[in-house]
């Protein structure tokens, strides 16, 4: 009875403070709507990157994006890396070569440009972050190397329960939120007050973005199908994704090693398993089997 | 490393020759073969093994990692990067250091679960205990440095704000905080010493881990029955009944390990830990690892700076107060019908403190951390002393083979050979 | 392991040997599955993408190299004399009989064809590795200041205890006056 008592008043105390905290939650965040899922192509234990949707994604962070964003940590010969853009070791050296490179000192001392090699990292556009404030308005645009995965937001606080389930989870919150920032801009609701230089973005943290709307439908035009029209739709939605995957590869290019080798030692581990269980099963039979003695007056089975 | 006399003969001559010299072979099959456990020990004694492995997974990949890893304050974010993209396999080296870290508190919290459920903190095992809460400790030191030395936003943020927090001291805090830091402010210096301590801790930990082992093979283990041996029949031998249910259940348990590694390496982690270090801004919500936030829960609870770190350090130092402050004769919570709903509500609180740890430090959050903190420590100080004067235990086993088969059955075959099993109190 | 008499006496012969093969199957699987986690470990400490990608060819220009000039270019790391012989230390070289020599090995073998005023080798002592100092010792090539292992004018071990000649790097003549390294010759370690 007691017992009974006890264990009631502890439920209903723990359902008091869930609830109790549920208002201050509604208030949590910064407004604004949830990044929308997208349904990417490497996400999922057998998910692959799409090649032709990461040259894309290239072309546009090529075309556009690298104008103010660097990408220091990420190599020219990286895009001819397995499970990557896939371009050919002969397309990166021409790309490499339509690069000037900081090289040097040479024997005089002084530093010089010459064309890029493979083995170079992409040359920022601006000489240090300094001069990168300077030139866009005090605030130094982000290097593009991982910023799929130092980018995530919030759907509420307790997803961490299921977000990294089998099946059920989710795990890229990265790119569907940079799909959505470049989607997310339109006007400032009627009493907001928008800044000098202030762009209202509904998915940006705080709304207020110092970039302007970076892209608009038709600016980069893609490799035309057999048909002569491009395999996929040139609109800022369609840019956002493929820029969001190659930025997701950008920040992670093991990926697809990755789930492959988890794949084979997860079997091999539940085979192990099994195998293990039975061992212990024959041995623990020499003395009349195993017993938990987790709740021992549960167990008299005998 | 036993208290048990060892019964080990070495049989060839070579053998018998370095036994007579130094006896590791006999040490180790006192310790680790012949060693009596008790037979109905169940899957939460499986975790000093899953820990044992998880201490040497973390070193081997740590040392590894330390071939490329660069500490500076300039280089560490890079270097970090580089073994990602262009070692041989460091992606997998690193993301099992830092999964593996999650693995190695998800398995601590289990045992020390188990330790406070079935009392195995009571004489006599009071030194076996603290020696462990002396590891936990150990382990948040280490894994907090470690967690700095990737030195994106979460790394130099966590390592402001705990350094901060040391500053609290009254009159050394400044000092000890000067020291830390090396400098003026978390920096170059700081990086380059944390991962010269960080590398330090784990052979500590290691050291303990042998002197923790010791200590259980001079008492015994603690049994789900919480009842001590009694003969022969109670008992199996390590080698092979414990030996091969711990190495099963450390395979099924790196069926979860390998989940996070593979498929989920950055959920335990913070994505503004891909923002190298920014001394001139903060990340919009500042949390430590998962691990650490009951704590960091306590720690905000209280509206002053001192008064919140000496409430975090006492959390834990309390631990270590368990086997005075529990006034009951009786180990196991399956005999304690009273304390065992407090435990619950225990658990409860500790878990809710975790959640309300990650959460903003406003409004509700705060009440109701303050709630669990209450209970937290009201648990310790209050429950703890009175349950074991107040409370009808129900009746014990008779004895450990009874828990496991009901009184008077018999079973087939032997555990223990005569003699061996009594052996464990007695020190040799 | 008092009871493993009794397990094997009570265990029947059929059920025995499927028994065993159980433990052995598992034992070999374990067994695997260590030397399979092992394979990382050793896979990362050999040189890194970034490493293989830096150690692309390079290129020397040599019309600033004097008659008799040693320059020391790097490559992959590790460095590589050119020096430019001068006319009497090629007819010296061409008249060295191979029976003087630790490694023999003819003038022919040390240069390119056409190219007999250049020599490129690396600049580490076959015998434990210092660099050895130029136009020094009795073979008016280098002497290695470490152990006392003199090399001729075409890097020809002349005096142990160094064991073979300096070796050659994979190179090639792109013109005259330019040479590249890292490739066009036999791969090289």
């Amino acid at each position: 009875m007691m017992t009974r008592v006890l264990s009631t008043t502890a439920a209903a105390a723990l359902a008091g403070l869930l609830i109790g905290a549920a208002p201050a939650r509604a208030q949590e965040g910064h407004g604004g709507p949830v990044p929308a899922r997208v349904n990417w192509s490497f996400a999922g234990v057998f998910g692959r990157f799409d090649t032709a949707q990461l040259q894309r994604g290239f072309q546009v962070y090529k075309e556009v994006c690298s104008a103010c964003h660097s990408m220091k940590l990420v190599s020219f010969r990286n895009l001819a890396q397995e499970g990557g853009p896939d371009f050919s070791a002969g397309q990166v050296k021409a790309l490499a070569a339509t690069y000037q490179v900081k090289d040097g000192p040479n024997d005089a001392g002084d530093m010089f440009d010459r064309p890029g090699r493979p083995a170079d990292t992409f040359p920022p556009p601006f000489p240090n972050d300094q001069a990168a404030a300077a030139a866009n308005g005090g605030k130094a645009p982000p290097d593009f190397s991982v910023i799929a995965k130092a980018r995530t937001f919030s759907r509420g606080s307790l997803y961490f329960l299921t977000d990294w389930l089998p099946l059920i989870g989710y795990s890229e919150q990265g790119p569907d939120y940079i799909h959505a920032l470049i989607n997310g801009y339109e006007d400032p609701p009627k009493d907001f007050a928008l800044p000098d230089g202030g762009h209202y973005n509904k998915y940006y943290p705080g709304h207020i973005i110092a970039m302007p709307p970076p892209i608009t439908d038709g600016q980069v035009t893609y490799p035309k199908g057999e048909n002569g029209q491009p395999v996929v739709p040139e609109t800022v939605d369609q840019y956002g994704k493929d820029v969001a995957a190659f930025l997701m590869w950008a920040a992670e290019p093991h990926m697809m090693d990755r789930k492959a080798l988890g794949f084979r030692v997860i079997l091999f581990l539940m085979i192990m398993s099994g195998l293990l269980y039975y061992v212990k099963k024959k041995i623990w039979a020499d003395v009349g089997g195993e017993v938990h003695g987790l709740q021992p007056e549960l167990h008299k089975t005998f | 490393m036993s208290g048990t006399a060892s019964t080990y003969v070495p049989k060839s001559r070579v053998a018998k020759w370095f036994e007579a010299r130094l006896p590791i072979a006999g040490l180790v099959h006192s310790s680790f073969i012949a060693y009596p456990v008790p037979r109905n020990l169940n899957y939460f004694w499986t975790f000093g093994a899953i820990l044992a492995a998880f201490l040497g997974i973390q070193i081997i990949t740590g040392v590894w990692l330390a071939m490329h890893y660069e500490p500076s304050a300039t280089g560490a974010f890079n270097s970090v990067e580089k073994i990602m993209r262009d070692v041989n396999y460091g992606w997998l080296l690193r993301y099992a250091h830092a999964n593996g870290a999650s693995m190695f508190f998800i398995a601590v919290y289990v045992h020390m679960f188990r330790a406070l459920y079935y009392g195995s903190y009571k004489a006599p095992r009071e030194v076996l205990y603290i020696l462990g809460v002396v590891i936990y400790l150990l382990m948040m030191a280490t894994a907090f440095l470690g967690y700095t030395l990737p030195w994106g936003q979460m790394s130099f943020w966590g390592a402001t704000v705990i350094t901060n927090i040391l500053a609290a001291i009254p009159v050394v805090g400044d000092t000890i905080q000067t020291l830390l830091w090396g400098g003026y402010s978390v920096g170059n210096p700081t990086v380059n010493r944390f991962f010269s301590l960080h590398y330090l801790l784990p052979w500590m930990i290691a050291g303990v881990v042998v002197l923790h082992v010791w200590a259980l093979h001079v008492t015994g283990q603690n049994n789900p029955a919480g009842i001590p041996i009694k003969s022969g029949k109670d008992t199996v031998p390590f080698t092979p009944y414990a030996t091969v249910k711990d190495v099963f259940a450390t395979c099924v348990f790196m069926i979860l390990f390998s989940w996070f590694l593979f498929y989920q390496p950055n959920f335990l982690g913070h994505a503004d830990n891909y923002i190298a270090a920014n001394p001139a801004v903060t990340p919009a919500h500042i949390v430590p690892e998962w691990y650490f936030l009951p704590f960091y829960a306590i720690l905000r609870a209280v509206p002053s700076k001192l008064g919140g770190v000496i409430l975090m350090f006492s959390a834990v130092i309390i631990l270590a107060f368990a086997p005075w402050l529990d006034t009951s004769r009786i180990r196991s919570c399956n005999y304690r019908p009273i304390y065992r709903q407090f435990f619950w509500v225990f658990i409860g609180a500790t878990l809710l403190l975790g959640w309300l740890g990650s959460q903003p430090p406003e409004g509700g959050y705060v009440l109701a951390a303050q709630i669990c903190t209450a209970y937290y420590f009201a648990h310790f100080l209050i429950v703890m002393p009175l349950c074991g004067l107040f409370e009808t235990p129900k009746a014990l086993p008779g004895s450990i083979l009874e828990s496991v088969t009901g009184p008077g059955k018999q079973v087939s075959g032997s555990g223990m050979p005569a003699g061996a099993a009594a052996a464990p109190t007695t020190q040799g | 392991m008092a009871n493993t008499s009794a397990a094997a006496s009570a265990g029947a012969p059929p059920e025995g040997s499927r028994r065993d093969f159980l433990f052995l199957a598992t034992g070999a699987a374990l067994a695997v599955g260590a030397a399979a986690a092992a394979w990382p470990l050793v896979s990362s400490m050999a040189p890194d993408a970034d490493t293989i990608a830096a150690g692309a060819p390079i290129e020397v220009d040599l019309t600033p190299i004097q008659d008799g000039q040693i320059v020391n270019v790097f490559w992959r790391g590790k460095l590589i004399f050119v020096r430019k012989l001068t006319a009497k230390e090629v007819t010296d070289m061409q008249a060295v009989p191979l029976s003087a020599m630790i490694d023999p090995a003819a003038f022919t073998a040390r240069v390119k064809n056409g190219h007999d005023q250049w020599l490129i080798v690396y600049g580490n002592c076959t015998h434990l590795g210092c660099v050895p100092i130029g136009h020094q010792g009795n073979f008016e090539g280098w002497a290695c200041p470490c152990h006392g292992s003199q090399f001729d004018a075409v890097g020809r071990v002349r005096h142990g205890p160094a064991p073979i000649n300096l070796p050659i790097p994979p190179y090639a003549f792109e013109t005259d006056t330019k040479i590249r390294i890292g490739e066009g010759g036999k791969e090289a370690a």
